[in-house]
């Protein structure tokens, strides 16, 4: 058999190099696309229609700095300002959540493991990664510390601020950096004079693990549903 | 080392010019001291982070030292700063040996590396002022992006042209392997950092984004680095490779089946299965072909064992054959879905990434800078020492940390599996961390040795018959 075709630059260029590439992707990238089609991608303006209970939470802990870093939302709270500043929220949050790398020590989808579903909760389905906040995508490949998917309401909005200024203050065991830039000092009459309070990245932040899965948790209290959540809500 | 004079096809010769050089020497030596550069930056990353997982991070509340930027900084310079401008320096060494024409310009090539090293820098200030890209492996912020694209097209387009004008000819496997690359390396970026952060979102967009994941390692490290083994083994041992038709069985099954592997870094996630089971298949595929090239390899090596212990480029090169063949009879073996359940997400992965880009492709690089670097400066290693331990310290530094890992991961795994609490897995790897650490250190020295040596030869005088003997490998400017 004469193979010597196999060795020129037409065949490595163009069989393997475009050929076999496009091959690869038609393959196993637009498949899924494809197969995913009818599940629309939701805009951040979509999943902020459901204002989570944690982010009206943090306007009563730390109205000073949510009003300062997001804007007022009167009283009782607007409720097309709370969603318009927890879209912020959510955007900045999830900026900060790439920026520091900790998808590079956190997962985001729960995989279909009897332990897994155990520690962390449901496992993934495809349509709760359809949206503006999965672009690109947060799977994440390693677990330095647990996977976040299903944070949601599992601890408080204090703890998650006492821990992202000093895990081990929270938690002695842990690894995890202390993020003291996304605090700030706030005067108060009490205690030296001055509390750490966070600031917009703390804020969002916060907001952001908070939301992580907030669909797949019970509604709180007084906090109504829309539909669509409601639908989504297993 | 030195004194395997070149037998590499194609040396000595002038280009049809007349005027200009075959090789640009300059243009080598300066990829290769900046790959020695952006190495030691990506090292300091990974020992810095190392620390953090015991608690030690010597830079805690500083945002611009943020332990998870550092370890972005980490893992992009070793694939953009060390592996790219050493494989730029091999590819210009060995293209136009083995086409018989030069790059296409001498300007471009000095274009590219400049402009290279200007992006580099920028990427490492891009992602320390957090500005990083959420795609794995390619951090590198989105509007660096564009000018990587056409910095790489540049790149790719010099070093292709030579190929070209080859008009048809059949070509050297090197070339097989470094032509298909350069197509793959272009359509993987621009698939890989555009795609998944502006149209595909979810489980669409990390099938994309596990592809470019892959397909960096698998498409242009891999076949560059098999590439310049084609080169550099023969060349050095002085003998053909031992059987042509598993060089192709090697090239053709590699092209075919690596491209396809991508989505096992999302197993057990929310893409649709039979891509997943896609992925899996191909990856055992991989591991058949890659025997293949293995045994091609070792069997080029018959009768000639002594030359492992002689020629440290022969050794380096083995060395990583080595583990190469041990990271992917690991794929194989990693890959199959009741071993994912324990071992994904743990540090066996993290062993695992470690044994694939230094021990396998760094300890080739070492090995092929050993080779070239007396070439360059037309004086011979001043030290057979400080050689070894150089070979030595890197190897014991990145096999322990290569098992260190690989057995943490387990350990992991398990407790995991067990319910047990986070912080208990926390605890008992601690140690592993410190020894990690450690092992880090060793890599570290390793290559300071190496650094300092290359330096401390190119400032020797030479003497004349050294001289002679040196540059018979490589024509005099002219
Ligand atoms: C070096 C790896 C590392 C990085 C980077 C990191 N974390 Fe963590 N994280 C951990 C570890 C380890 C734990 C478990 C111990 C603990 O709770 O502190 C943890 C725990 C957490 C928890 C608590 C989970 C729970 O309910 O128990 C949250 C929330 C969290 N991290 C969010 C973040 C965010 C947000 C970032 C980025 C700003 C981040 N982490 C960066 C390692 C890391
Ligand atoms: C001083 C020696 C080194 C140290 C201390 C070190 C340390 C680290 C650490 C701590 C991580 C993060 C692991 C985690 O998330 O759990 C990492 C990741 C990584 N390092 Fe290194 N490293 C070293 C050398 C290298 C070299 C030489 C290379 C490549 C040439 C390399 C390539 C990588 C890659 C690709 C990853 C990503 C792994 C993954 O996500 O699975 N490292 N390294």
């Amino acid at each position: 058999m004469n193979t010597r075709w196999l060795e020129r630059a037409s065949a490595t260029l163009g069989i393997s190099g475009f050929g076999f590439f496009i091959f690869s992707v038609v393959a196993m990238a637009l498949g899924p696309v494809v197969m995913l089609r009818k599940v629309p991608m939701q805009t951040v303006e979509q999943i902020s229609q459901n204002v989570i209970p944690d982010f009206y939470d943090l306007l009563v802990r730390y109205p000073d700095e949510f009003k300062k870093y997001f804007g007022d939302p009167g009283d009782p709270p607007d409720e097309a300002k709370m969603r318009q500043y927890f879209a912020e929220a959510l955007r900045l949050g999830r900026k900060v959540y790439i920026a520091e790398g900790c998808w590079h020590c956190h997962s985001q989808f729960v995989r279909p493991l009897a332990d897994e579903q155990l520690r962390f909760g449901p496992t993934s389905w495809a349509a709760e990664h359809q949206n503006e906040l999965q672009l690109p995508p947060l799977f994440g490949t390693r677990r330095v510390g647990p996977d976040l998917i299903r944070e949601a309401g599992v601890r408080s909005n204090d703890w998650h601020a006492a821990h992202f200024y000093d895990p081990q203050a929270v938690v002695p065991d842990s690894v995890m950096p202390r993020f003291t830039w996304f605090f700030e000092e706030r005067k108060v009459p009490y205690e030296n004079g001055v509390k750490i309070v966070p600031n917009q990245r703390g804020l969002a932040i916060i907001t952001y693990v908070q939301w992580l899965g907030s669909w797949v948790r019970p509604p709180a209290e007084g906090v109504p549903l829309t539909a669509s959540a409601a639908e989504d809500y297993r | 080392m030195t004194n395997h004079v070149s037998t590499h096809p194609g040396s000595g010769a002038l280009s049809g010019a007349g005027e200009r050089p075959l090789v640009n020497l300059a243009l080598v030596k300066g990829h290769i001291v900046a790959s020695l550069v952006w190495f030691f930056v990506g090292l300091t990353g990974g020992l810095l982070f190392s620390m953090q997982f015991f608690r030690h991070y010597p830079f805690p509340g500083i945002e611009l030292l943020s332990p998870g930027r550092v370890r972005m900084v980490h893992t992009n310079m070793m694939a953009y700063g060390f592996i790219l401008n050493a494989f730029f320096a091999g590819m210009l060494w060995s293209i136009p040996r083995l086409t018989g024409f030069p790059i296409l310009s001498d300007k471009l090539g000095r274009l590219f590396f400049w402009g290279w090293q200007v992006i580099l820098a920028f990427v490492v200030g891009g992602i320390l002022t957090g500005h990083a890209q959420a795609v794995e492996w390619g951090e590198t912020p989105v509007f660096i992006d564009p000018f990587i694209s056409v910095w790489v097209l540049l790149g790719v387009v010099n070093l292709v042209a030579p190929i070209l004008k080859t008009r048809g000819r059949p070509l050297y496997v090197t070339l097989w392997y470094f032509s298909a690359s350069f197509v793959w390396t272009v359509l993987n970026y621009l698939m890989g950092n555009y795609i998944p952060q502006f149209f595909v979102p979810g489980a669409g967009g990390a099938a994309i984004a596990g592809l470019f994941i892959h397909d960096l390692v698998g498409l242009f490290v891999t076949p560059i680095g098999w590439g310049l083994m084609y080169y550099f083994v023969p060349s050095i041992l002085n003998r053909p490779i031992w059987s042509h038709a598993l060089s192709l069985v090697g090239f053709w099954g590699l092209a075919f089946f690596y491209p396809l592997n991508g989505v096992h870094h999302f197993l057990y996630s929310t893409i649709p299965m039979y891509v997943q089971y896609g992925a899996v298949v191909s990856t055992v595929a991989v591991e058949l072909v890659v025997t293949t090239v293995i045994v091609n390899f070792f069997m080029t090596l018959r009768g000639m064992g002594r030359t492992l212990v002689t020629s440290l480029p022969i050794r380096w090169f083995y060395t990583g054959m080595v583990a190469y063949f041990t990271t992917c009879l690991q794929c194989a073996v990693q890959v199959q879905l009741p071993v994912q359940q324990i071992i994904h997400f743990t540090d066996w992965v993290v062993a695992h990434a470690h044994l694939v880009m230094f021990a396998v492709f760094g300890s080739w690089i070492m090995g092929f800078f050993t080779e070239l670097w007396p070439r360059l400066v037309r004086r011979p290693w001043k030290s057979r020492a400080l050689l070894e331990w150089h070979y030595w310290l890197t190897t014991l530094g990145i096999w322990t940390m290569f098992l260190t890992l690989t057995a943490l991961g387990l350990q992991q795994g398990y407790l995991w599996r067990g319910l047990n609490p986070w912080e208990d897995m926390l605890r008992s790897s601690i140690p592993f961390w410190v020894f990690r650490t450690f092992t880090g250190v060793l890599i570290i020295a390793g290559t300071v040795v190496f650094a300092y040596h290359a330096w401390a030869t190119a400032r020797q005088p030479v003497p004349a018959a050294v001289t002679e003997r040196v540059e018979g490998a490589e024509p005099a400017a002219p």
